[in-house]
């Protein structure tokens, strides 16, 4: 790590294009630009704007899910602590690990994805822009409502996994699980509808000539990604909904007694579970990728590889999710042929890391915080990969499953894995983002509290799992030997608090202050760094052609230009999936309120249907109203639409 | 150690209701009663509101009194809001074998306490005193034998099952071979007879 | 990793040896059966091998990054690597995968040796003993092929050392998990299931067990205790937990077999022997001879006692058991009259 010497900004110096003046904005970008003030920002279908405000909610959400984790170190740092009671301790651990899991793992993720892959593939908007401003919404009034719920002591306290018969109607009393599981119902609205966004952005929107085999890295996990959101989702759905049926109308899903199976809720639940730790999981080592080859400058070794590995770990993570439920009485052989899966999987993750160190090898390394973040993730995610394997062997699982060795275990991959990178990817795309870098010094104090916190609050756990320490409890005896480790850890919780709090400042501070960014201050290879920072609607003012995997770096990487489309109506190029060939041009839909006012009828819908049934039918008029709204054709953009057509 | 929360719903919607413009303060107001709501009906009070003893206070069948009120009849409706406490007395309905004769609300030996009939009164109080006192003809006399806060646990329990307490408080089906709809599922069954048993039922 | 763990124990070790003692041994790595001697094995051969992949992989990344040449985001970026082929690291690259793939290969043969080695317990002349969880204490019924013999108790087992133990294991609401770290691994008790869990005890001493899946307000609370003991104290136990209570002996434990009777214990509470059946919570025929009270909440001590039974809901908030009210000297005469069933 050298001295800090700040990267040069390269190119001409960005204009923030906010705070231009809307008419200004209409004149040069046409259709792009959204409409003025505080109705504009409502009705916005512009990506990146859209992006923007997802990835800060995910973020306000992470900040929120670290203070009830810190609540809960506070708790047991001290053996017998009377601090907080078992009601308030249940409903704090599992708001926890229902906010990190679904309003911030997934959701940013996807919001970062949301910003970065129409501009890394060329494109000038997302797929279905009205979509993305409906996903934002649903998701913001989902976790608005798991945070009312909790202040107003009707949080979830069932953990985040809610297992029947816990969850179930006769012993999850009250409505509290029931606000659980309409989480469930609009994170998966939202995550569901921006897999389907990115897919076809993704498989139709791309610069002409971003073949397959040109398509970067952090591209190609969005979509695996995506995927697998779409075919895991409906499993927690399903799960859901069920347990909303039991509760609310005495269906039997999960009452053995008439036919129903306690153990069906675990299936259907981690049959989406499992998978889902990929969907947090695979993004981060798209940004491993991403940053790991602009900072060694050169390109990623091995891209077949990581590609093919990628898909595997896609497939794979549908083959797992029993391990999770070893200690039950399903069969012993079945229980196997998961051990196996589960140890197979570490294999392409495997591929992608050896390629990686490949590439840092023989690369000329810059050292900048982004790589520093990815040496944490080496570090912290291969040692939670390990315990990972242990993890998978059945006998030994039965040991430490449900102890503070899988809480270890799953914050090693998780924030090692994706946590880490995150920051990473927000050191590396604040610039593109603000037209700023963030502060270097500020950036490494950030990094070193984080790694240390981490390590010094989570490694302990691994001891405390193996000396007994079962999960999800609220207190334990002194005479138990656990004091010493968990006042450590808390003091290592209380560490990584401090590095967020950096960030936190470093953020605010560059906003306004920071070194001015240019295009492309990390010398970086992929389309976003061809544009300005951060990108005018309409992203690029002509769309580019590609003729390389790396088309800043190589020569006669932007084959050419794509001259002809409109900016009023806002127009796109629609490619073939496999070779990137122009196809068509498509009329964009433009600004309104819709997808907001159809938000809010949904989560009346949703939210009603929590305390009556009958909320289904009557709620899905206002519903059924405000779509009708959405889709209605404007005969003034319609009229522009038609002057527009060129017949062959 | 007392596991009740401190709420500060009432006091974000107090600070709201400060803000100018009517239509911010009916909100805030809307709010309040909402968060009380919620409060009331998710508390988990695990030590009980109407203290510790076995031995059940006077039974009250006014709710006047002179001078100062001893809250013990003005308890119930707390119990009946309260999922919890609801909870707790079907739990403590199947514990004591009430069952045994009432048969899930039924009736079998003993009268059904599903339907609209009450033979000593529909009052929580009077529900109170009879588990309490017995009655004539196989109701045994529970008083000192259940904890106070439980009695009016099962009082409560016992309203639920005609549908008399707030839906979204009633329990729910139990894991069990389903013998009858679930209390948050039946339509209110308003009390239409109470005070004097018929000639058959009165002891001699 | 091996070094921190032990430095950490060496430092947790100056408190441990007495408080675990005291406590109930909880530790599986220090195996006292077959069953979680196997998993040790399994858990050392794991641990090795991935530290040593640890050390080899964070290895190979630090020197790389130490020895590579320093770059500079001005310059142009090396790409020369999508024209040529890179013969070296592919093979480097392949070499890892294929080291990796040979490994996972022994730990996946490992686990299914380890694996057949578990169930494999000779089971020939087990005791058998029917665990059901409830929230949140055990219930043991000791099984037998003469019905007479067949006895109950409740968060305290004792078993034989060296013989087998076969828990069939039942819930009677939500989900429980029985684990005894130094004896076997983890088994559920799921309602509407049985499952069974087979272990062995080699060595006598006192092993402490706890719920491990969430079952609500009191999961923390939720201690299940094995005295393992040689096999002739285990059938003396046995003979005595038969028995029935001893009937009271002087004036202040009637008064509290009294209060027991005809106050709200009887509604819930069994002791053999006397009228007292409730089915609904821990069978106290022989209470005062158990390590805790409230599985594992207090301990077993008059004062304890006297202050559970007032109220219960201050030492564990939630659990099923209502504060009772009673009168300092019937509390008095209770506490004295349970301290005689022993």
């Amino acid at each position: 790590m050298t001295a800090a010497s700040p990267p040069a900004a390269a190119g001409p110096v960005s204009r923030p294009h906010r705070r231009e003046p809307a008419f200004e904005l209409r004149q040069r970008y046409g259709g792009w630009a959204d409409k003025p003030g505080f109705l504009g920002a409502l009705s916005t279908v512009d990506h990146k704007r859209i992006g923007r405000r997802f990835i800060v909610s995910a973020f306000a959400f992470f900040v929120l899910g670290g203070i009830l984790a810190a609540l809960m170190r506070l708790q047991l740092a001290r053996p017998d602590s009377a601090l907080i009671g078992p009601d308030l301790y249940n409903q704090l651990f599992t708001t926890h690990g229902t906010t990190m899991m679904f309003l911030f793992a997934v959701p940013i993720m996807q919001a970062m994805a949301v910003y970065i892959v129409p501009l890394m593939v060329g494109a000038r908007n997302i797929a279905f822009p009205r979509l993305a401003a409906y996903a934002y919404w649903i998701y913001l009034f989902g976790g608005v409502m798991l945070y009312a719920a909790l202040v107003l002591d009707v949080g979830p306290d069932a953990g985040w996994f809610s297992y029947t018969p816990l969850a179930g109607p006769e012993y999850g009393v009250g409505k509290r699980s029931d606000f659980w599981a309409q989480l469930i119902t609009f994170t998966e609205v939202s995550g569901l509808v921006v897999s389907v966004q990115l897919i076809v952005t993704i498989f139709k929107l791309r610069a002409p000539g971003m073949v397959l085999t040109r398509i970067p890295l952090l591209v190609w996990t969005m979509l695996v990604t995506s995927f697998m959101i779409i075919f895991a989702m409906p499993a927690v759905m399903v799960a859901s909904t069920s347990l909303i049926l039991d509760r609310l109308v005495g269906t039997h899903f999960f009452n053995p007694a008439e036919g129903g199976d306690a153990l069906l809720w675990q299936h259907l639940f981690w049959f989406f579970g499992h998978p889902e730790v990929y969907f947090i999981f695979l993004p981060g080592l798209g940004f491993v990728s991403t940053i790991v080859g602009t900072f060694a400058r050169r390109p990623v070794f091995g891209y077949v590889a990581i590609v093919l590995s990628l898909i595997a770990t896609g497939f794979f993570a549908f083959g797992l999710w029993v391990h999770h439920m070893f200690a039950t009485n399903v069969p012993e052989l079945g229980k196997s042929f998961f051990t196996a899966a589960s140890m197979v999987i570490a294999i392409p993750t495997a591929t992608q890391i050896f390629c990686w160190i490949a590439t840092l090898w023989t690369g000329r390394i810059v050292w900048r915080t982004p790589l520093l973040f990815i040496v944490g993730f080496f570090l912290i995610l291969v040692l939670g990969g390990l315990t990972g394997i242990m993890l998978a062997a059945v006998p030994l699982d039965l040991q430490i499953h449900d102890t503070f060795f899988v809480v270890a275990h799953l914050h090693y991959v998780l924030i090692g894995g994706a946590v880490f990178p995150l920051f990473g990817a927000f050191y590396y795309w604040f610039p593109k983002f603000t037209g700023r870098l963030l502060d270097e010094r500020l950036g490494r104090w950030n990094f070193w509290l984080f790694f240390i916190g981490f390590n010094v609050a989570f490694f302990p756990m691994h001891i405390l799992g193996l000396q007994g320490m079962p999960r999800r409890i609220y207190t334990y005896a002194a005479d138990t030997g656990w004091g010493p480790l968990n006042l450590i850890s808390s003091l290592g919780a209380f560490t990584i608090a401090l590095s967020v709090l950096l960030f936190i400042v470093n953020v605010a501070w560059s906003a306004k202050r920071g070194l001015q960014a240019g295009r492309d201050p990390w010398g970086a290879s992929t389309l976003e760094w061809a544009t300005d920072s951060p990108p005018p609607p309409g992203n690029f003012h002509p769309p580019l052609a590609v003729a390389g995997r790396e088309p800043l770096w190589e020569e006669g990487g932007i084959a050419g230009r794509v001259d002809g489309l409109h900016d009023d109506p806002p127009e796109l190029l629609v490619t073939s999936l496999l070779d990137a060939t122009p196809q068509h041009r498509i009329v964009f839909p433009t600004p309104t309120i819709w997808p907001l006012v159809a938000a809010i009828a949904t989560t009346v819908l949703f939210i009603g249907s929590i305390f009556t049934p009958w909320a289904i039918v009557w709620g899905s008029i206002p519903v059924a109203i405000t779509l009708i709204g959405w889709f209605w054709p404007s005969k003034d953009e319609t009229l522009k639409h038609r002057k527009v057509e060129v017949k062959p | 150690m007392s596991s009740t929360r401190h709420l500060r719903g009432t006091h974000e919607a107090a600070r709201g209701a400060a803000a100018p413009g009517a239509p911010l303060r009916i909100v805030a107001v809307l709010l309040a009663v909402l968060a009380l709501a919620a409060c009331e009906r998710e508390a988990r009070r695990f030590e009980p509101p109407v203290g510790k003893a076995i031995t059940p206070p006077p039974i009250r069948m006014s709710a006047i009194q002179p001078a100062a009120i001893d809250t013990t009849t003005t308890i119930a409706p707390h119990y009946e809001v309260n999922a919890y406490a609801l909870s707790e007395g079907k739990r403590l309905f199947s514990w004591y074998n009430c069952n045994g004769c009432h048969a899930n609300g039924g009736g079998d030996k003993g009268p059904a306490l599903m339907d609209d009939t009450w033979i000593y009164g529909s009052e929580p109080s009077n529900i109170y005193a009879t588990i309490v006192e017995g009655r004539p003809n196989g109701m045994p006399s529970f008083g000192g034998h259940i904890p106070d806060n439980e009695l009016w646990e099962l009082v409560a329990y016992v309203r639920s099952m005609s549908g008399l307490v707030p839906k979204s408080a009633a329990p729910s089906r139990n894991d069990d071979i389903q013998a009858k709809k679930s209390e948050n599922r039946l339509l209110p069954e308003p009390p239409q007879s109470s005070g004097v048993p018929p000639a058959s039922e009165r002891s001699q | 990793m091996n070094r921190a763990h032990r430095a950490a124990c060496c430092a947790v070790g100056a408190l441990a040896p007495a408080a675990a003692a005291a406590a109930g041994m909880h530790d599986a790595l220090q195996p006292a059966g077959p069953q979680a001697g196997h998993v040790h094995a399994l858990w050392l051969l794991l641990l090795g091998v991935c530290t040593l992949v640890y050390i080899l992989v964070v290895g190979a990344l630090l020197i790389g990054v130490a020895r590579a040449r320093r770059g500079d985001e001005r310059a142009p970026a090396d790409v020369a690597s999508l024209a040529q082929d890179e013969p070296r690291l592919r093979q480097s690259v392949g070499a890892a995968i294929g080291i990796s793939i040979a490994l996972l290969a022994v730990l996946f043969g490992a686990t299914v040796v380890t694996d057949r080695a578990l169930a494999r317990l000779p089971l020939d002349g087990a005791l058998h003993i029917k665990l059901t969880g409830h929230q949140w204490w055990w219930e043991a019924s000791y099984d037998d092929p003469m019905v007479s013999n067949i006895f109950s108790t409740a968060n305290e087992l004792h078993i034989p050392v060296g013989r087998p133990v076969l828990l069939t294991l039942e819930a009677s609401d939500v989900i429980h998990s029985v684990w005894f770290p130094d004896l076997a691994g983890k088994k559920d008790l799921i309602p509407g299931r049985t499952a069974t869990l087979a272990l062995r005890a080699d060595q006598p001493g006192l092993y402490r067990g706890q719920c491990a899946e969430f079952c609500g307000y009191q999961h923390a609370k939720m201690v299940l205790y094995v005295v393992a003991e040689p096999a002739a104290q285990y059938e003396q136990w046995a003979a005595h937990s038969r028995a029935s209570a001893p009937p009271p002996a002087n004036d202040e434990t009637r008064r509290g077999q009294q209060v027991f009777m005809q106050s709200t214990c009887a509604m819930c509470h069994a002791i053999s022997g006397t009228i007292a059946n409730g089915q609904q919570a821990p069978d106290l025929t022989h209470v005062a001879s158990r390590q805790t009270i409230g599985a594992g909440t207090l301990p077993n001590t008059p004062s304890a006692l006297a202050a559970w039974i007032i109220d219960p809901q201050l030492a564990k908030p939630g659990a099923n058991m209502p504060p009772n009210g009673l009168p300092p000297a019937d509390l008095q005469a209770l506490v004295a009259y349970l301290r005689t069933l022993q």
